[in-house]
């Protein structure tokens, strides 16, 4: 008989992470969050743009975490030419490093314990199950029990693999980023910018998210088949140097963004995958911090009931209900983001043409895509099925 | 199977530990650490897939071995880890 040390272990105390941990704890598990890194939100790898109505869902928006409240977004196209609807709802550029400890603090007053600077680098086994993890914490090598493990441990994730699921992002899917936090700059403090084609990203976009009025994340992210032409890091230079070429470097980041379908596989035996690690990203925009906290929710929650009844079939439960919640869309979306790889800059002029004829009220986000089927006949029967079922 | 000859050298001091590389790895051949990086010789099969990924251009490829380069780190961990 196994005497465990706790219930639930989560590798990785991102959104996704933290957030499983979370639900676990809530749901009345022991639960112990690991983080490889020093800080808990820190090093920074990420746009920061959530929609309001995504965030509130999980905390009440709070000054101060938000660098920037935005109500518009704009699309600039090849030639120059833009559209600059509104955003439904609303939206905001975070502080990452303040909401991922706000995320954490939630975590931990559920009854998680959280620790940095501890590596996971295997999983312990019993008679072939899972049965803990192997962690370097602050040097030290120390082997820690528990019932099930939740692996949040992002893109990089490898603790999937070595339960034997294939969490490897297939190249054309993984968006290879590079961002840039500038300051000096003149921006527009309520509104995302979205540039597009081959100059600046090809089959990808490049994005201008502000941090207040004079700050803004620069970044932009390409599919490894593009970078493997030429990478994220020299775009974006190129694209800094022509339009901020005075800005203060306040930031450098590279990151990874795995836009594909959710994994094959993102439970098996008592470990489950969530957020990144997971591949719980949104695949048309690459947005993955409000996604990932749903798949952190419903995985913490499925661990707690799995935990509470002692059956660990029931972690199967954790496939269906993301699916149900999120991943159905998600596979939706990646079938529409093949489409928009696939443009080249006379669409993307011709979307922002067509949509500039649009009367002012109608330039939502929705009437630009309608705009955009007229470029793009197939891809009426993927969008069609995101807004009728 | 992993060759006996390591291609893929990683810039010692340029990477920024982003993990974009070990996203792509079929082979589970990148150990990453909070601002540790190595290539797991006897698995890397020199496929390149980290060396397209990677954001900054940190990881190369050198069709003539990496024998004798400086590595950015030779051995991860302070003591010798049994890989699976």
């Amino acid at each position: 008989m196994s005497v465990y040390d706790y219930d639930v272990i989560v590798v990785g105390a991102g959104p996704a992470g933290t957030t499983a941990a979370r639900y676990a704890a809530a749901g009345g598990a022991k639960v112990l969050v690991l983080e490889k890194d020093r800080d808990v939100g820190y090093p920074v790898r990420c746009g920061e743009a959530v929609s309001h109505e995504g965030v509130a869902q999980f905390i009440a928006p709070d000054p101060k975490w938000i660098a920037s409240t935005v109500t518009k977004f704009r699309l600039v196209a090849p030639n120059g030419s833009s559209v600059l609807p509104k955003l439904d709802g609303g939206g905001y550029v975070l502080e990452r490093r303040i909401f991922d400890y706000e995320l954490a603090k939630l975590a931990a007053n559920a009854g998680a314990e959280v620790i940095t600077k501890a590596y996971v680098y295997d999983l312990l086994r019993e008679n072939g199950t899972v049965t803990g993890v192997r962690a370097l914490i602050k040097d030290q090598k120390r082997d820690i029990r528990a019932k099930i493990i939740i692996a949040a441990d992002g893109v990089e994730s490898r603790v999937g693999k070595w339960a034997g699921m294939d969490t490897t992002c297939h190249i054309r899917d993984m968006e290879s980023c590079a961002q840039m936090t500038l300051s000096g700059i003149d921006v527009e403090e309520d509104v995302l910018d979205f540039y597009f084609g081959d100059n600046v990203s090809p089959g990808g976009y490049l994005w201008v998210f502000p941090k207040g009025k004079d700050t803004a994340n620069v970044g932009l992210g390409l599919s490894v088949d593009q970078a493997k032409k030429k990478s994220a890091i020299r775009y974006l230079h190129e694209f800094v140097e022509r339009k901020y070429p005075k800005a203060a470097m306040l930031t450098h980041i590279a990151g990874g963004v795995p836009c594909a379908k959710t994994n094959p596989e993102i439970v098996k035996g008592n470990v489950i995958l969530v957020g990144d690690a997971a591949h719980q990203v949104n695949p048309v925009s690459g947005g993955g911090i409000i996604s990932g906290m749903i798949g952190g929710m419903i995985g913490g929650q499925v661990a707690a009931e799995a935990v509470q009844s002692g059956d660990m079939k029931h972690l199967r439960e954790y496939d269906k209900r993301w699916h149900k919640r999120l991943g159905w869309r998600h596979d939706i979306f990646y079938n529409i983001r093949n489409a928009i790889g696939g443009f080249d800059d006379r669409t993307y002029n011709n979307i922002c043409d067509s949509a500039l004829k649009l009367p002012v009220e109608k330039r939502t986000l929705g009437g630009i895509f309608r705009a955009a089927l007229w470029n793009q006949p197939s891809m009426i029967l993927d969008v069609a099925k995101v807004f009728v079922a | 199977m992993p060759q006996p000859h390591l291609m893929i050298h990683i810039v010692p001091g340029k990477c920024d530990y982003c993990g974009c590389c070990v996203g792509v790895c079929p082979e589970d051949a990148i150990e990453l650490m909070e601002s540790k990086i190595a290539i797991i010789e006897e698995r890397c099969t020199n496929c390149r897939k980290c060396v397209w990924a990677c954001p900054w251009e940190v990881i190369e490829f050198h069709k003539e071995g990496v024998a004798g380069m400086p590595v950015h780190t030779p051995q991860i961990l302070n003591e010798p880890v049994e890989f699976k």
